[in-house]
């Protein structure tokens, strides 16, 4: 390593190909490099970020991810369990491809229930890349592709069992996956707006207006969410396309995150104000709008991401929790506080306690981005060691 | 010290009247009100309904008078205790809230208190251990904990309690007291049921607070003075809770007192799943059939316990840490 550091002093216009050294890799590193070197220590952070990147592949991709369709119903498999697949036959035999059983249901005759059992006779292979019930990619492209699924249409792969109209609960929770994982993203976008542009007045004029602004975020964050937000779902209208409940949803929940950052915002510009770098530029003739934007948003960039995937889980839940009240999104839409709102009832749940698997995609899509949200913090900021 | 309450005093009232205009104004979004609806479900339930009958009602809740004088109409009789008529109960709101405005104090303080006791606990231990088994389970659930949506939790302790134990898990009191006035056997029996929403509430604030908690006492810990205390011979723990722990609690009671909005909205959804009479259910259900009187006082009276609490929360910083009493 010495040789390479003195080759590259001595030689550096006959040999402008050669490979630095470790340490002189990162003195040349550009922010974003040196970001990335550090959040991949994590290995937490690492590990949720491949499951975050697989829910935002799954919401893209959802129609081809789903072996049914959002809405298909069978009430011949009204709270059906969930089918495990296998891959031993009961001959013994090992197949490389699994399969599941058959579904047959029967009455029980003591406490006339419908109990579902495995037809042991009848075996339907999983098949993946399957042509199946046709649908249209986006609205867009007209494909019958699915991840996997069966190839006889008699049979049924109720992989994570069914809801009271027998519909899937597997397709339904990847399509609501799509409208979940994008309330976020949208809801985040818009307090980032407003959060940058009242913290960023804020911090950088301060003064009387931030004190306004200070007291108004102040009052905001006093006011308890839930009723609030209860409150404001409860103004839409009922005639309202879902997709304009959707928009309404994402801005009432940003109504209250933006103050988070703002303050966030503002904290930023109040200590890069006194920074040196911001008085040479002032100081060389920059007008304030090229300091503020060439030099000190690059500053906390870093922050501002970490501060945007730290609010989505924030959205994530809030979204979930409004639709689970009945609130927020309604059907036809799903997603998975829609889903959650058949788990209401206890008895229903008691006996088909599948209903409340979209929870646990909630708990994970959160868990996943409060991990990475960490890392990046971590990552972006200069002084943890 | 008394300025810096008066400050906060004066904001605390100013903020009050905010809120009580943001709360009148977001019940009155939804379009159209109480009336047409109660007229339109007496028509389509046979009735007849004259027009003077409605202006009648229209005059007496004063519902034809411009936004502005409806609200001062009433916030005035808010302030002399009237909080208007719910029509969906037949009842004075006034009725129907005070009971319910007193359980979700109780569990809401409830709350409260056993979040900071058990977060406190269990974040000197965590960093005081810093690295042992015990570290890392405490730190590894108080991830899990952030996360985890507090319905969901509710939903889950249900059906557990269902399945697992056959007991009903939800309400704050076992039937035979539902109707019964308060003695000491019904307080008994809230206790024995409030541990439900207790945790399902706490979870989420007691793994906030021992992550804020060890974090910080952990900077603490590293700081020369401990080193010099543990030279001069003090004992580990007089020497932990002298010094160390009582800096380390200055953030840990700002960031507490915020722990009361949160705790207060989370209660209202996790009382509409666990079946709980306070707020919560009644304040959806109120929204849902537009009972403007009844959902603009919950709002109201919901917003000011927390700005009250906030406001209890700022002094005891104020008197917890002289720098805030000095700087503002």
């Amino acid at each position: 390593m010495a040789n390479e550091s003195r080759s590259v002093a001595a030689s550096a216009a006959e040999q402008p190909l050669v490979r630095l050294a470790e340490e002189e890799r990162a003195f040349v590193a550009s922010q974003w490099q040196l970001m990335w070197w550090k959040f991949r220590r994590h290995k937490m952070a690492l590990v949720s970020g491949v499951v975050l990147i697989g829910l935002y592949l799954v919401a893209i991709f959802c129609e081809f991810v789903a072996p049914y369709g959002p809405s298909v119903y069978d009430v011949k498999y009204t709270y059906a369990p969930l089918q495990q697949p296998y891959f031993i036959d009961p001959s013994g035999a090992f197949h490389l491809r699994p399969f599941v059983y058959g579904l047959k249901s029967s009455r029980d005759p003591r406490t006339r229930k419908v109990v579902f059992e495995p037809d042991y006779e009848v075996v339907y292979p999983i098949y993946f890349f399957v042509k199946g019930a046709p649908y249209e990619l986006w609205g867009l492209f007209e494909m019958d592709l699915h991840l996997f699924g069966l190839e006889d249409p008699e049979g049924i792969y109720l992989a994570l069992g069914a809801d009271r109209m027998g519909r899937d609960m597997f397709s339904r929770i990847a399509y609501g996956t799509r409208i979940s994982m994008s309330v976020g993203l949208v809801g985040v976008l818009l307090s980032l707006v407003l959060g940058i542009l009242l913290g960023g007045v804020s911090g950088y004029y301060s003064g009387l207006i931030d004190t306004i602004i200070q007291r108004v975020i102040e009052f905001i964050r006093s006011i308890p969410t839930i009723p609030l937000w209860m409150a404001l779902s409860a103004a839409i209208p009922h005639d309202w396309r879902p997709l304009r409940v959707y928009f309404a949803i994402t801005v009432i929940l940003s109504v209250i995150s933006w103050t988070g950052m703002a303050r966030v915002v503002r904290g930023r510009f109040l200590s890069l104000r006194r920074e040196d770098f911001v008085l040479a530029a002032s100081l060389a003739g920059a007008s304030e709008l090229r300091i503020i934007v060439r030099h000190m948003v690059p500053s906390f960039t870093s922050h501002i991401i970490a501060s945007l995937t730290l609010g989505i889980p924030g959205m994530i839940l809030s979204e979930t929790s409004l639709s689970f009240l009945g609130l927020g999104l309604r059907p036809p839409v799903i997603s998975w506080g829609v889903l959650l709102q058949e788990s209401q009832n206890l008895r229903t749940v008691a006996s088909a306690p599948w209903l409340l698997l979209p929870g646990a995609a909630v708990v994970l899509a959160v868990l996943a981005f409060n991990f990475v949200g960490d890392g990046l913090r971590d990552a972006a900021d200069p002084y943890v060691r | 010290m008394i300025a810096h309450i008066l400050r906060r005093l004066g904001l605390m009232v100013i903020t009050l009247a905010i809120v009580s205009v943001v709360s009148f104004a977001v019940i009155e979004l939804p379009p159209g009100d109480y009336l047409t609806a109660y007229a339109a479900d007496l028509r389509a339930s046979g009735q007849l309904v004259s027009q003077a009958d409605l202006d009648a009602l229209e005059k007496r809740y004063g519902l034809n008078l411009p936004i502005h004088l409806r609200y001062l109409k009433w916030i005035g009789d808010v302030l002399q205790g009237d909080f208007g008529y719910s029509f969906g109960w037949n009842k004075p709101v006034s009725e129907l809230i005070w009971a319910r405005l007193g359980l979700t104090v109780v569990v809401t303080f409830s709350t409260l208190i056993f979040t900071w006791i058990v977060g406190f606990a269990i974040g000197v231990y965590s960093a005081t251990h810093q690295y042992s088994a015990a570290d890392y389970t405490f730190t590894a659930m108080s991830f899990v904990g952030v996360g985890l949506p507090n319905f969901l939790i509710a939903l889950v302790l249900m059906w557990v309690g269902y399945r697992y134990f056959d007991a009903d898990v939800g309400g704050l009191f076992s039937r035979e007291f539902l109707t019964q006035p308060w003695s000491w056997a019904k307080f008994v029996n809230m206790l024995g049921h409030l541990w439900v929403p207790i945790i399902v509430l706490g979870v989420g604030g007691t793994a906030f607070m021992i992550r804020i908690m060890r974090a910080n006492l952990l900077d603490e810990l590293r700081k020369p003075y401990v080193t010099t205390g543990r030279a001069k011979g003090l004992r580990e723990r007089r020497l932990l809770m002298k010094y160390p722990v009582r800096i380390a609690l200055n953030p840990f009671v700002s960031t507490a007192g915020w722990a009361l909005p949160r705790l207060i909205s989370g209660a209202t959804i996790v009382s509409v799943v666990l079946g709980l009479p306070t707020t919560g259910p009644l304040l959806l259900s109120a929204l849902t059939s537009q009972d403007m009187y009844l959902a603009a006082s919950f709002v109201l009276l919901l917003s000011a316990l927390t700005i009250i609490g906030t406001f209890i929360s700022d002094i005891v910083l104020a008197w917890l840490d002289p720098r805030i009493r000095e700087g503002e």
